[in-house]
């Protein structure tokens, strides 16, 4: 079974002035986790980031509740000017949003490095 | 082992309504799906179709409410051109009107509203029905040989 509390394992703010942060998430992300993993994402949206990078590499599954809280995340972000990437998508967390279609919605790299670089 | 070691023993799961079982289903349904011999991507679906229709219930049948009656019965189905999975989702909660549940406009990009798309998406079939002593029967069937644009 899955640990309650926010997938997020950690936060790190880069780049010269620090308003691009890289987020790493673990483990599923179900109905279970995803109002925890939701808070800590917005928290982030509080110091109105230029970039917000999700690395994807640790989460095996994702439920369209947690898809839900990156399209929440997307939302603000877009609205203060901000871009969202998504990157390391596992194989079967990529087909949620290719079957949603938020793949086409989404900028999503292979992994955080490539995200950093674009 | 394969499934037809088994064929016509239903397997029957009663959870509580928490998250907190979600992962436990889903591990469960993971492995029946192996046994019987659907491929990763198909397994992928049902198993995200299973826990999409079981937040559904979790969410709108029992508004949350944690300690209210799920019942799951896996039956595989042996040989022929129905060979798969039957799933049916059972619980007492409050139903909903059929017209509300379909699947939303995905160029609408907003939150929420998207289990149902995928559901149709990744079962054969999906079918909502009133229980005579109150609550919804869910029952969806993925046949083993899967549908070309599935």
């Amino acid at each position: 079974m899955t640990d309650a509390g926010s997938p997020v394992r950690s936060v790190q703010w880069v780049g010269p002035d620090r308003r691009v942060v890289v987020v790493a998430a673990a483990g599923d992300i179900d109905l279970h986790r995803s109002a925890d993993f939701q808070r800590s994402l917005l928290e982030l949206t509080a110091h109105r980031p230029e970039q917000v990078i999700v690395d994807l590499s640790g989460v095996p599954y994702m439920d369209s509740s947690g898809v839900a809280s990156l399209v929440k995340l997307l939302a603000r972000v877009r609205r203060d000017g901000g871009v969202v990437k998504l990157a390391g998508l596992t194989p079967r967390v990529r087909s949620v949003f290719e079957i949603t279609r938020l793949d086409t919605v989404f900028q999503i790299f292979s992994n955080k490095e490539e995200a950093l670089a674009s | 082992m394969t499934m037809s070691a088994f064929p016509d023993s239903p397997i029957r799961l009663s959870i509580a309504s928490t998250p907190a079982y979600l992962a436990v289903v889903r591990a469960a349904l993971e492995r029946l799906c192996e046994l019987i011999g659907f491929d990763e991507a198909s397994r992928g679906g049902i198993v995200l179709a299973v826990d999409e229709a079981l937040t559904n219930v979790i969410k709108h049948a029992y508004h949350g409410r944690p300690d209210q009656p799920i019942d799951i019965t896996f039956r595989s189905v042996v040989g022929g051109e129905a060979a798969g999975l039957q799933i049916e989702l059972r619980d007492w909660g409050e139903r909903a009107d059929a017209g509300q549940i379909r699947s939303r406009d995905l160029d609408d990009v907003r939150p929420g509203g998207l289990g149902v798309h995928i559901m149709h998406n990744c079962m054969d079939e999906v079918e909502y029905a009133p229980a005579p002593d109150g609550g919804t029967r869910l029952t969806m069937v993925k046949k083993l040989q899967a549908r070309s644009d599935k």
